[in-house]
């Protein structure tokens, strides 16, 4: 079947890029060690152990699909490591190994392979996976363990405090410790320095370009700004709302996934803001403390048609009058 | 007409959920369990043999203009039927079910049916159709809640199979399990339909 296949091919002049699928997932995988080892120091071994579990099942069942099915799929190209690990980091440090089996499963099952397989999927998969297990096991999925407990005391992540107590109960609560990742949350959703450490690299290799996460932690802040204006002792300050929770995860390395993001210049810029609204919505007004990953799974949604509505200009090609 | 090819075409092939993707309101909303599914498949079942039967019989009177309403008008007879009879006997159920007993009306299934086969058939085959295409709709519903019930909430028709502290999929009980089971639902369906054809 792969002899048959077309290939398209841009006019010339043509370069070798010298990057593949497998470098590149590799090479993002990489950069998010710093926000994974930030977890680590806040939550221990246990953050470690989720990690692991996470990468081993979702490698271990895409080989399993590739031996027992007509797939092809390359299960070392890196991308379903990607996925584990980006599944990780969406589990609080807690999470039993039976969640991160049935995560991986969804994610890779439900999220990639149905669609046929990694750059046909609509969704993407960590995103599918997180909101799967936030749906159907909500006492585990929001049981956090405090930062720098050794005696697995759990406790409420700074936006589960915000929706139940309001915002005064987070009056004391320092700006910079919530940058360096100072809090209860997922693995992914302490560190907003790390994150954006790893990221820089990304940018630097252009693996991702900055409009997305640029509209996205944008359209978050103006958005939750606007309502701060309007009553600061009601909701929290833009930057409690850009520092906590997944928005750094989310705008770094969930929204900028190659496959599930728009192609177009136009398209990236209402993605990233439809992001960055949906989440301020969703956590100044919906049910659920945080709406990040609903927030981009719904976008993801969009992609074909803004791809489709919102061409790039091409070169050399008149307007139609 | 086959009463074979009749019968696998309406469980499998063009199975109202799996293959013809018709009634799926109803589908995904009333099969959280087993029990439910069913009770939906067999109302539907009836009301289909009844309004397909009484069209049948009266297709060389209702005159072609006013059909679609005069469908309804009898198609509504057998929903109240139903749903007058349903309250007497199995209240429980019927609250369940809720309003999806008396939206078995406005169900494409059964004016589908009406308008494709019994308006154009004798009556013992149009029987035949509603009673085959009726089962096949229950057999869909029945599977569908029978999955959504054991991962939803480790129950089948109420006897729990696990023990009560351990955890179930909630997203199975919900919307999103619904869909995301009927689609394993259509490819295995799907398979089986390809299969019986390729046997012919």
């Amino acid at each position: 079947m792969p002899e048959n296949r077309p290939v398209f091919v841009d006019s010339s002049p043509l370069g070798r890029a010298g990057e593949s699928t497998r470098k590149i997932m590799y090479t993002v995988s990489l950069t998010l060690v710093p926000a994974l080892g930030v977890s680590v120091w806040m939550f221990g071994f246990e953050a470690l152990r989720v990690l692991l579990l996470a990468a081993v099942f979702c490698v271990g069942i895409e080989f399993a699909a590739f031996r027992f099915s007509s797939f092809k799929i390359d299960s070392l190209d890196g991308s379903a490591l990607l996925t584990g690990i980006l599944l990780a980091m969406n589990l609080p440090a807690n999470a039993p190994w039976w969640l991160i089996l049935v995560g991986s499963l969804v994610a890779v099952g439900l999220g990639k392979l149905v669609f046929g397989g990694l750059g046909q999927n609509i969704f993407n998969p960590a995103l599918v996976a997180r909101v799967f297990l936030l749906i159907s096991f909500p006492v585990q999925m929001t049981s956090w363990l405090k930062p720098g407990a050794v005696d697995g005391s759990t406790g409420a992540t700074p936006l589960g405090i915000l929706k139940t107590e309001g915002a005064g109960a987070l009056a004391q609560t320092d700006l910079l410790h919530l940058a360096v990742g100072q809090m209860g949350g997922s693995l992914g959703e302490v560190s907003a320095i790390a994150l954006l450490l790893g990221a820089a690299w990304l940018f630097y290799k252009k693996y991702i370009t900055w409009e997305i996460p640029v509209t996205f932690m944008g359209a978050v802040l103006v958005f939750s700004g606007i309502f701060y204006l309007i009553n600061p002792a009601q909701y929290a300050s833009p930057l409690f709302h850009l520092f906590t929770g997944g928005v750094m995860l989310g705008a770094l390395y969930m929204a900028t996934d190659m496959v599930t993001s728009p192609l177009t210049f136009k398209g990236k810029l209402i993605f990233g803001i439809g992001c960055g609204f949906f989440t301020a919505l969703i956590r100044l007004f919906g049910a659920y403390p945080e709406g990040v990953s609903f927030a981009i799974l719904f976008m993801n949604a969009f992609v074909p048609l803004l791809d489709r509505y919102f061409p790039d200009k091409k070169f050399g090609v008149l307007k139609n009058e | 007409m086959n009463l074979k090819e009749n019968m696998i075409r309406s469980f499998f092939t063009e199975n109202p959920v799996t293959g013809l993707l018709l009634g799926l309101c109803p589908t995904l909303a009333t099969t959280t369990s087993a029990e439910n599914g069913l009770g939906m498949g067999l109302a539907t079942t009836f009301v289909l043999i009844g309004s397909n039967v009484v069209i049948s019989l009266l297709r060389k009177q209702i005159p072609d203009r006013v059909r679609i309403p005069a469908f309804i008008v009898i198609i509504a007879t057998f929903v109240t039927i139903v749903d007058m009879g349903m309250q007497a006997t199995m209240y429980d159920l019927h609250k369940t079910l809720g309003l999806f007993i008396p939206l078995i009306v406005v169900n494409c299934i059964i004016l589908g049916r009406a308008e494709a086969f019994a308006s154009k058939n004798s009556i013992g085959h149009s029987f035949l159709d509603g009673l085959f295409m009726g089962l096949g709709f229950t057999m869909s519903l029945f599977i569908l809640g029978a999955i959504r019930e054991v991962l939803g909430s480790g129950q089948i028709f109420g006897y729990a199979l696990i023990p009560a502290d351990w955890p179930t999929i909630l997203i199975f009980v919900l919307a999103p399990g619904a869909f995301i089971t009927l689609g394993f639902m259509m490819v295995g369906m799907n398979k089986i339909s390809k299969l019986l054809e390729g046997g012919n």
